[in-house]
């Protein structure tokens, strides 16, 4: 028995557990470097448990009008009531579920999407050009601004909201690991790969895809905040997720009217939005200081 | 320099076209007949068959495309569906509201975010810069309406410092100007503050590491001036480029502080258009704001090229 355990192995990659205490190695080193990354951490934990456990915490039928409008904080109405009389706790926490459907799918789709056009667009000169110059277009659009026109042209819903903001999303990914691809193209392990007749999909997509991972992962983690805040900007403007679907954005907008009588309406869906945005920016800030020193202190 | 230049300004033509290409087709890109969208429900046939000639639409899609980019480039932005007037002509008069508003934050927000960037270089590491920098990360996670209600909430409705609606023009006196656009103005400069002093922190501490700077110090200038003469210059070219990449944002954040403070400037307008659906509005805007951030991005390129030869080459 003892000896059959004790024979050399080759490992080929490694075990689980191995792989866990290098995530919680990588995890401490992070935080020694930058402790507002903790605080990070733990907001966002707290808001996806709340996400999740969000249908055994909501008490009240918060789609139905009630009489007891505008009613201030109290033990039965930790946030108030709204001026049709719906509890706004119950609202805020219901409406997480879509601010963050939306952030997630957004960011998503563009690190997806923006990772396969990037590259191909890095790879083929003649295709670079084309796709560059669309991206260019395409950017010098304020977010914003494209979305609203496209969803005055698709209507506003939760997966139009979400379309429209993927298509910046997707170009400025573009635009990212384009670059990054364009210099790991001339690498030696990347004409090595070539040279023993590696398909072209395989030289994409095992060796060069891989080196682009870090850049993306911190690009994603912004791309989530600028979504989720987004989202909630159109929503505010009444031009993103219709009402009836609470998302942090529109909860802000139905209070908008009573901030002399009834702050809280709009007061504590901001304070979710705000934090959750906070959290996952103190986190791609401590990524991005942890996988290129460099760059420290800048972000976007 | 001359060749620089020259190139730099052609290549800013092929995204110009593209972009004229997106704003045109993004009317084409929805299923179905974009007359039918912008009558919305209760449109009868014949107002479809008047926004249909109005829109153009009726004609083949490439004869659509040139009318419109000739129309384009003899300055003609297009006719209001709604009010029928020349969108131009509409333009006109929101666009004072609109440039006051982008002057002042963009000077504000520069000589905050700039100041608190070398003052947080300086104090690096002490209880100060890490609680300017915990507030330039909060004032980049709060959303502009959130900011803008809490501003109303705090010195509008409590303290009655400032008006939390309405608009003054420059014609009322600069000052009654100032003090009804202070709240707005505010908001996007607290937002775009926060950005600007992380950038300029961050290109402080790397030039402070420069040989050149321990020179400085070596020789026994005051730290002033090594911070302002030696170390700011060369930590100012980032920082450029930041201002000039958030003219976009500018651009988001007044959309929405224009719809809250009521405020009747292109964002406002813009909003309105979207409401209404009318196309040809939200077309001309598309084309006007991303036109002038690849010409504001251009100027700073070039301009940079003077400050930096080394960008030349």
């Amino acid at each position: 028995m003892r000896t059959q355990q004790e024979q050399p192995t080759i490992r080929l990659a490694p075990s689980a557990s191995m792989r866990i205490r290098r995530f919680f190695n990588a995890f401490l080193l992070i935080t020694r470097g930058n402790p507002n990354v903790l605080l990070g951490v733990i907001i966002l934990a707290i808001i996806l448990l709340i996400t999740i456990f969000a249908p055994l915490i909501v008490r009240s039928d918060y789609t139905q009008t009630t009489t007891d409008l505008r009613l201030p904080p109290s033990s039965e109405h930790w946030f108030g009531t709204d001026a049709f009389g719906r509890d706004v706790f119950d609202r805020v926490i219901a409406g997480s579920r879509v601010s963050l459907y939306v952030g997630f799918a957004v960011t998503t789709i563009s690190v997806v999407l923006g990772l396969i056009i990037a590259l191909f667009a890095g790879y083929f000169r003649i295709l670079d050009h084309v796709v560059m110059r669309f991206v260019d277009g395409l950017l010098a659009f304020p977010t914003i601004l494209l979305a609203l026109a496209l969803i005055a042209l698709l209507g506003g819903s939760v997966n139009n909201v979400i379309i429209a903001l993927s298509v910046t999303g997707t170009a400025s990914k573009v635009r990212l690991v384009r670059g990054q691809v364009l210099s790991l193209r001339e690498e030696q392990f990347v004409e090595a790969a070539r040279a023993v007749g590696s398909p072209v999909w395989r030289i994409l997509f095992i060796h060069i895809a891989p080196n682009t991972f870090g850049v993306v992962i911190v690009q994603a983690t912004f791309t989530l905040a600028t979504a989720i805040l987004a989202e909630a900007s159109l929503s505010f403007l009444g031009a993103g997720v219709p009402e009836f679907i609470p998302t942090w954005g529109n909860i802000v907008a139905t209070g908008k009217g009573y901030v002399q009588v009834a702050f809280w309406i709009s007061f504590f869906p901001g304070v979710f939005l705000t934090l959750t945005v906070l959290a996952v920016v103190l986190i791609g800030d401590a990524l991005r200081d942890y996988l290129d020193p460099k760059l420290r202190g800048q972000f976007l | 320099m001359w060749r620089y230049t020259l190139v730099r300004i052609l290549s800013a033509i092929p995204v110009i076209a593209v972009v004229g290409i997106i704003t045109f087709s993004i009317i084409h890109i929805a299923p179905g007949d974009p007359a039918a969208i912008i009558g919305g429900d209760e449109a009868t046939v014949e107002d479809l068959q008047r926004i249909r000639a109005e829109l153009g639409t009726d004609q083949p899609i490439h004869i659509q495309f040139i009318r419109w980019i000739s129309r384009l480039a003899q300055g003609d932005l297009g006719t209001s569906i709604f009010s029928r007037k020349s969108i131009t002509e509409l333009m006109a008069p929101r666009l004072q509201p609109t440039l006051s508003l982008g002057i002042q934050v963009v000077l504000l927000s520069t000589l905050l975010g700039i100041s608190i960037g070398i003052l947080s270089a300086w104090k690096a590491g002490t209880p100060i810069d890490r609680g300017f920098m915990f507030f330039a990360v909060l004032g980049f996670s709060a959303p502009g309406f959130w900011l803008a209600f809490i501003l109303i909430w705090g010195l509008s409705v409590n303290l009655r410092w400032f008006p939390a609606l309405g608009y003054s023009p420059i014609g009322d006196g600069l000052l009654t100007h100032l003090h009804s656009m202070f709240l707005p103005v505010a908001v996007n400069s607290i937002l775009s503050s926060a950005f600007i002093s992380r950038i300029t922190r961050s290109a402080m501490l790397d030039v402070l590491q420069e040989d050149y700077v321990r020179t400085a110090r070596a020789k026994g200038l005051r730290e002033l001036v090594v911070f302002l003469r030696h170390a700011f210059r060369p930590a100012s070219i980032p920082v450029v480029t930041v201002i000039g990449a958030s003219m976009a944002s500018l651009a988001t954040g007044f959309v929405v502080t224009e719809s809250i403070f009521a405020i009747p400037g292109l964002g406002r307008m813009l909003i309105e258009a979207i409401i209404r659906r009318d196309f040809p509005i939200i077309q001309a805007m598309m084309m006007v704001v991303a036109t002038a951030y690849v010409l504001i991005n251009l100027v700073i390129d070039i301009l940079y090229a003077y400050l930096d030869p080394r960008i030349r080459y």
